[in-house]
Formats: C-alpha cells, sequence, structure tokens
C-alpha cells in the first residue's frame, strides 16, 4: 500500500452565517487524529463535513477514495460514506432496543455477514454490552448509551471512525468507564479515528496526532507531543489548561517511597509509581500552573522535581497579573505561569538560566498516558 | 376653588354628554318605534324592501334577522327579542300561537310561494314533460321534511305520477336557497326552486309550476308576545297585509295571501 | 320504539366515510406535513396557510366552492365525465374530496408537529448508518413520530364524523349515499322528532368525549416520551 492509500486528505473553505472556515490537513488511516480547539473553533463542521451531513465547498479523500471534490462538483451522499459516526449525545433510535440499535447499521452495510470485519459477537464483547442487548434505549446509564452508540457505529463497517465529543457528556467517572473501551477498540480493531474535543486531558490520553482549530482556521497540527511542546496554545486554550506534554523513559521504581523515576533528556523526574517496566516510554503532561520558577538551584523544599533550562520566551499578558514563561529543557520545552510580579523581581529574560520546579503531584492519571506508547 | 379650570371642563363635559347620548340612543328610540322581524330567509329580498317602505311611511325602524324557519321559530321559543315572526310555512306560526309565544289572532297569510322546475342550460325545461322524460341524472329539492317548497315539490312530482320513477335522483337542499345552487352551479341539472329566487334571471329554462299540482305554499306571520304592545309591530303586520306590500313581493314572484 | 332501518344507516355510512376520509388524509396529508416539517423554502409558510385555511374559513364557503369545483363546470365534473356522471357532488366520493379538504389541518399539522419535534438528529445519524433518505423516512421518521400519526387519525376521524356543513352543501341528503349522522340529527331536530336526534346526538357527545381523551392520552405520551 503506498503512502497516499493510507492518508486522508482534508480541505474545506466555506462560510456558516457569520462563521468561516478554512481548513486544509492530512491525517494517517491509523490511529487517532484529534480536532482540538475551544466550542466554535469549527471542529464540529469539519467532522461533519467529513460525514457528508453538510456541504461546505473543498475535498475530501480517503485513501484513495474522493469523497468530495466540488470543483468536479462530487459530492457523496452521507449514507454511502463508510464511516461511523459517534456523537456526544448517544442519540440512539428510543423506538429501538439496543439489538436494534446495532443492528441497524449492521444490516445497512451492504456486506454479507460473512464479510463483515467487525462481527456482531465480537463487538458485543469488545464493548461489553452484551447484557443490554434485550432493553429499551431508555433504561441505559450515559455510560452505555455511549458504548451502545459506538457499536452501532462500528457495525455499519466503516473505513473511518468519527467522534464529536463522545466523551464531553458524561461524569468523570462514566469517562474513566469508557475511555479504556476506546483504547482497546484502538489496540485490536486499528480503526482509524477523528475524534473531535476541547478537553486537554482526553487528547493527550488518546490521540496520536492533533490538529489545532482556533476560528476556523488550523493553528498547528502533527503527532501530539511536538504540537504541544512547541506551539503556544494560549488562544487554542485557556490559562489553566495550558500545559506540555513530554515523551519521557521510566528509569526505575522505588518501592519503599512507592515512586517512579523517569528519565527525560537526562534530567530526572519522580511522580508517584506507576506499573509500567523500566525502559518503556510514556507521556506526561504537566501544567503550566503547576510549574514554579526559581533562578538558583532551591534546596530546603518539599517540591521533588527541579528541571535546569533556559528562558526561551516570556509571553506578558498586558491587562493581567499573569505572564507565561517558555524554558528550554535541551530539547522538550515546559511552561511556566507565574505573575508578572515575580518576573520583574527575579529580572527573568530570554537566555537567563532558571530552575523549573514541578510538583509530583502534578503527575495526575489523567495526565499519564497509560495506553499507548510516545510516537517517536 | 378656581374657576378657570371649571369653565374649561364643561364643554369636554358637553362634549362627552353628546358622544354617550348619540351612541346609546337608537333614532329609533327617538323618532319613533322599532320593530324586530325574525323573517324566513327565502323572503329576505322582498322584506327589506318592505321595511324601506315602512320606514318611508311611519317612520318606524325595522330591525330583521334572517334564518331558516325552524331556527327561528327555536329562537323565538328561547326568548329570542323578536316582535313579529315571518315564516316560511304555517305550522311554525301555528305552532306559536298555541304554545303561548304569539298574540292568539293575529296569524295571517302574508305571501304564497310559487315552484318553479328550472334549468340553468337553455331548452332543456319545456313544460311537464321534462319530468315525465326523466332526461336528467339529478334532480334538486329542497328537504321536503324541513322546507314548505320541497313538500310542494315532492306533491308535484306525486300528482304528475313521476315520483317513483325520479325518486332515486332526487337530491335535498336543505333549504330552497341551497337548493338553487345545486341547479345554478350545474351539479343538478334540473330542480324546483322557488319563482323568488329567479326574479333577475333571464337565462336558462322554467317551468312555473301550476298552483293546482300541490297544496298552497302558504307562508304566515304572526304578532310574538314580545311585539303585542309594541304599536310598530302591529303598524308593521298592518302594512304587510296592504296593496303597497302586496306590489312588491308580486315583482319578486309571490303570490297574494290571505 | 325506534326502527333500527332510520338510525342506523346515517351511523353506518358516516363511519365509512370517516375512514376512508382518514386513510386518504394519512396517505396525502403526511408528505405534506414531511415537507412543511423539512423543506427550508421560504414560501412554505403560504402553503401551510392555505392547508389550515379550513380552521377559520366557515364551512359554508368550503361548501359554496366545493360545489363550484366539483360540479361540471369544476375538475370535479370532468373527473365525473370520465366516469359518465356529470358531477362529484352527492356522490360518496364527492363527500370523501369534501371531508379531506375539512378535515386537512387536524392531520397535517400533528404530523408536522412529529416531525419537527425530533429534530435533524436521529435523521442523520441514520444516514450516516448507510440508511437513503427514503429508508430512514420509514424506519426512523415514521416510528418517531408515531403518536403523531395516531393523533392525526383520530383527529382526522372525529373531526369527519363531526362535520356538517360542508356535507349539507354538497351533499344533496341522499339516504345510504350522502345522508350523514350529523345531517340526520339536524333533519331529526328541524322536524321536531326530537326522541331520534337524541339519541344520536348523546351518541355523538359520547363519542367526541372518548375522542378527547384519547387524543389528550396520547398527547401526554408523546410529551413524555419526548422527554
Amino acid at each position: 500500500m503506498s503512502g497516499d492509500d493510507a492518508m486522508g486528505d482534508v480541505a474545506f473553505r466555506g462560510t456558516l452565517g457569520a462563521f468561516t472556515l478554512d481548513v486544509a490537513f492530512t491525517f494517517p488511516m491509523r490511529g487517532i487524529t484529534a480536532l482540538f480547539g475551544p466550542s466554535g473553533c469549527g471542529k464540529t463542521t469539519i467532522l461533519r463535513c467529513m460525514a457528508g451531513l453538510q456541504n461546505l465547498p473543498g475535498c475530501l479523500a480517503i485513501g484513495r477514495d474522493i469523497w468530495q471534490d466540488s470543483d468536479r462538483r462530487t459530492f457523496l451522499k452521507p449514507h454511502r460514506r463508510p464511516v461511523g459516526y459517534v456523537l456526544q449525545e448517544a442519540s440512539l433510535f428510543p423506538h429501538l432496543s439496543v439489538r436494534g440499535n446495532l443492528r441497524f447499521g449492521l444490516r445497512r452495510s451492504g456486506k454479507r455477514e460473512s464479510d463483515h470485519a467487525l462481527r456482531f459477537d465480537d463487538v458485543v464483547a469488545l464493548l461489553g454490552i452484551g447484557p443490554l442487548l434485550g432493553r429499551g434505549t431508555a433504561t441505559l446509564s450515559g455510560g452505555e448509551r455511549q458504548r451502545v452508540a459506538i457499536g452501532r457505529a462500528l457495525l455499519s463497517q466503516p473505513q473511518l471512525l468519527l467522534m464529536d465529543e463522545p466523551l464531553a457528556a458524561l461524569d468523570s467517572m462514566t469517562k474513566d468507564e469508557i475511555i479504556p473501551y476506546l483504547e482497546t477498540l484502538q489496540k485490536t480493531l486499528h480503526m482509524p479515528m477523528v475524534y473531535v474535543s476541547h478537553d486537554i486531558a482526553e487528547v493527550a490520553r488518546l490521540a496520536d496526532r492533533i490538529v489545532v482549530l482556533s476560528n476556523g482556521r488550523k493553528i498547528a497540527d502533527g503527532p501530539v507531543t511536538t504540537v504541544w511542546e512547541k506551539l503556544d496554545l494560549q488562544s487554542a486554550i485557556d490559562r489553566a489548561e495550558a500545559g506540555v506534554i513530554l515523551a519521557v523513559r521510566v528509569v526505575r521504581h522505588d518501592t519503599a517511597f512507592r515512586l517512579t523515576y523517569l528519565d527525560h533528556h537526562g534530567q530526572e523526574l519522580a511522580i508517584p509509581m506507576v506499573d509500567r517496566a523500566p525502559g518503556s516510554t510514556l507521556r506526561i503532561r504537566i501544567l503550566a500552573r503547576d510549574v514554579s520558577l526559581a533562578i538558583e538551584r532551591p534546596s530546603g523544599i518539599s517540591i521533588r522535581n527541579v528541571l535546569a533550562g533556559i528562558i526561551r520566551d516570556i509571553i506578558e499578558e498586558p491587562e493581567t497579573a499573569h505572564a507565561e514563561v517558555l524554558i528550554d529543557l535541551g530539547g522538550a520545552v515546559v511552561r511556566s505561569s507565574v505573575t508578572r510580579a515575580s518576573v520583574a523581581e527575579l529580572n527573568l529574560a530570554p537566555g537567563h538560566a532558571v530552575f523549573a520546579m514541578v510538583k509530583s503531584i502534578a503527575f495526575d492519571k489523567l495526565s499519564l498516558n497509560l495506553g499507548l506508547a510516545g510516537p517517536d | 376653588m378656581p374657576l378657570r379650570p371649571m369653565f374649561r371642563l364643561r364643554p369636554v363635559l358637553a362634549a362627552g354628554i353628546f358622544i354617550v347620548l348619540a351612541l346609546s340612543g337608537r333614532p329609533g328610540t327617538a323618532l319613533g318605534g322599532e320593530v324586530r322581524a325574525a323573517v324566513a330567509a327565502n323572503f329576505s329580498a322582498a322584506a327589506k324592501d318592505i321595511a324601506g317602505l315602512f320606514a318611508k311611511e311611519t317612520g318606524h325602524k325595522t330591525v330583521l334577522s334572517f334564518g331558516s324557519t325552524g331556527q327561528l321559530y327555536t329562537q323565538v321559543t328561547q326568548g329570542a327579542p323578536f316582535d313579529v315572526f315571518l315564516a316560511a310555512d304555517r305550522a311554525r306560526p301555528q305552532k306559536a300561537v298555541t304554545e303561548g309565544f304569539a298574540v292568539p289572532d293575529s296569524r295571517f297569510t302574508y305571501a304564497t310561494g310559487r315552484i318553479v322546475v328550472y334549468s340553468r342550460d337553455a331548452g332543456r325545461v319545456d313544460g311537464e314533460a321534462t319530468l315525465r322524460a326523466g332526461k336528467f341524472t339529478r334532480l334538486a329539492i329542497a328537504n321536503p321534511a324541513t322546507a314548505p317548497y320541497g313538500s310542494a315539490a315532492v306533491e308535484t312530482l306525486r300528482a304528475l305520477g313521476v315520483y317513483d320513477a325520479l325518486r332515486g335522483r332526487i337530491v335535498q337542499g336543505n333549504n330552497i336557497a341551497q337548493t338553487f345552487q345545486f341547479v345554478d352551479s350545474g351539479n343538478a341539472e334540473v330542480g324546483f326552486v322557488a319563482l323568488s329566487q329567479l326574479a333577475g334571471i333571464s337565462t336558462g329554462s322554467k317551468w312555473v309550476v301550476p298552483q293546482n299540482l300541490h297544496a298552497v305554499i302558504a307562508q304566515d306571520a304572526v304578532l310574538l308576545k314580545r311585539g303585542a304592545r309594541n304599536e310598530a309591530a302591529r303598524a308593521f303586520l298592518q302594512l304587510l297585509r296592504g296593496p303597497q306590500a302586496r306590489a312588491v313581493m308580486e315583482k319578486l314572484g309571490y303570490g297574494p295571501g290571505s | 320504539m325506534l326502527e333500527g332501518s332510520d338510525i342506523w344507516p346515517p351511523v353506518r355510512l358516516t363511519l365509512q366515510l370517516a375512514a376512508t376520509t382518514t386513510v386518504v388524509l394519512l396517505i396525502l396529508g403526511t408528505p405534506i406535513a414531511w415537507w412543511l416539517a423539512r423543506s427550508r423554502q421560504r414560501w412554505k409558510e403560504g402553503v401551510a396557510a392555505v392547508v389550515a385555511l379550513p380552521l377559520v374559513l366557515p364551512p359554508t364557503v368550503i361548501g359554496f366552492y366545493l360545489l363550484l369545483a366539483l360540479g361540471p363546470d369544476g375538475p370535479g365534473g370532468w373527473v365525473a365525465g370520465l366516469f359518465g356522471g356529470r358531477s362529484l357532488a352527492f356522490t360518496f366520493e364527492g363527500l370523501v374530496i369534501g371531508s379531506v379538504v375539512y378535515s386537512m389541518p387536524f392531520v397535517v399539522q400533528p404530523i408536522r408537529n412529529a416531525f419537527e419535534a425530533f429534530g435533524d438528529r436521529p435523521l442523520e445519524v441514520a444516514a450516516t448508518l448507510r440508511a437513503t433518505p427514503w429508508d430512514r423516512f420509514w424506519t426512523v421518521a415514521v416510528p418517531l413520530a408515531r403518536p403523531g400519526f395516531l393523533t392525526a387519525a383520530v383527529l382526522g376521524f372525529a373531526h369527519t364524523v363531526g362535520e356538517f356543513g360542508v356535507v349539507l352543501m354538497i351533499g344533496g341528503n341522499i339516504p345510504d349515499e350522502t345522508k350523514v349522522l350529523s345531517v340526520a340529527i339536524y333533519d331529526y331536530v328541524e322536524t321536531l322528532q326530537w326522541a331520534q336526534a337524541h339519541i344520536l346526538a348523546v351518541g355523538m357527545l359520547v363519542f367526541s368525549f372518548l375522542v378527547i381523551v384519547a387524543v389528550m392520552t396520547v398527547d401526554r405520551r408523546l410529551k413524555r416520551g419526548g422527554s
């Protein structure tokens, strides 16, 4: 298979009321590509265009198949596109049972049952929805509904799964219940997904690649770690969520104090112990608000992780007390959110050496990507 | 108390009182009497002419309410404010007397109706032969159970000995006005309508049914209890009997009353 | 006490007329309701207004124009001519046409509301599950709008049973063909046969009450199911 066959090629440019969308990106037909940005950035519109539910001028090629080419007046109707579409609200058909919902797409896949890549029993087992089959949709919990919706989409035998904030309507406990299913899906079915989200934690945990959107335009795209380290995401995300993702290697475990030591480009980090073998890689997320700065290596404090680096850039926000400092750790970059007063008192400036202090506690469960190794 | 505002108020008050009087006082109450008449719908054109005549002669005003005789009678029994009742039949005024809604002895036949076999197609109706030949699919008549014009039509058909033959082709209008619509719209080729309905029509073809073929279609009027003390009501009925009213009715296709 | 032969033919005829009319209304009204619910044409509210006209027009106006339309000068006469007739007035078929026009808003409105109530979402989901537009209509839209169809059928049926003015104007009061219940009651009242009138009128009263209860029940279920 050539490289092009395994790519999706997306380009849309058009106006919807006061909103203008103008994006172009490619994504591999494997793994999870996240469309990330605040609400109103156009990510859902892109997904709807890809499913054929909306027709904005542009082009869409999935592998060798052209789904849309406005210049040639090609536009595949939504029911002719082999996509599975999962929405924020499960949108199960209330007049059908769980089994009826699951079979709805299966019966219309246009393939004989023996040719199905995704068999009914397998999908039901994978998503753990066997006990629900005879139930009506009204009696399901939010998490159950979403699992059935995912199963229904899968059983229509799609080449591509489109997910529009599938977890956004769920509480955090239910999210934790669903995420492992998505990860399993990814590992066992190799189903490519385009995943729309505005939640950094979700994207960090699930996505391989990311397309960052703001105001209908693409700000950046690429592998998720690279994009996170390099990009000023200020316009895409609010301050509390700003941060970076670091690819790290597990060095050793300290069973007495229940800590795992990690290596990042020769610098050591400690986090609460995780169940990963020494030598394996994983991704961690460090929020800017959890990083403090010192101009000398501090001593006599409780913070365990102190990383030496050089200030690359300082972004001050004129109308507020805040400033964002980017620190080059010799390869990767971490972000620190400090007050503008601190910048002045410590005389911080690009090129100065500083020490970034990260609280261990900042490596919380959601920010760990347990399921997937980093792409590099 | 300062005087000036009072003077300004006075013309306003006067204007207000004048307006209230003008709105509430009907000309009739000041200048003459008023008659409220319940009139069978088929007589509406004639009733308007006669009311005009009445106003010119006496200065009294006539308020006309039209409806089917049955409906008007029901309204009378339920206390509707009518002084006189001009029905399309004999039965209802008679009933009004026996049931105590009308003044005894006030009942009289003010007009007699004439029925006509009519078609909007020129040449289709040619005397009674048309009914005997029966070359039509639908024959419209007024509902004989409720409308005197309808029962007269049935009597005519029986008298000619064609009722059984034509029975299956009869369609019934709820009243004589609707029957006329059936014929005039062409939905029924022929029908028994009232002569008065053809007053302004010169096209089509018709046969005025001789009165010996059916019982007289007598339209009776009666003075209702409410109008017993109303001089204007009595005057109206008086005029209705007189030669001027008779002339109006003759022009509009009614025969004379008793 | 009362000869059944007098009372029952109008009842039977009325039920027959209402049933036929309801079936025709559902067949004609559903595509109209669908178009009104889904179309983004600007003039669709004009069409909706035309459909709703019988709600405000007196039956005599509708009856009068129907009489002209069914007659030899109108399209009805042309159709009747194909079968050797002269006019569709005074026929059962003519009554069905009149009743369909007269009861149309009572059928279109509930179905349209039901189609609008579930929005675009379920249809879009069905499309992504490979359902063609025709398929989506039958397997998603119609089942989801079922309470609307139920209300529409009950209202259409009931409104036809209760219809009077239009039938009076285009029916011709022919026993077994166009003499329906409401006309029969009217005749009984007019001819002072109040006993017969009472029997039919009380029957209508009870029937109407049951219909309203049924519609309200369906409505409540629709609201509960929709939330």
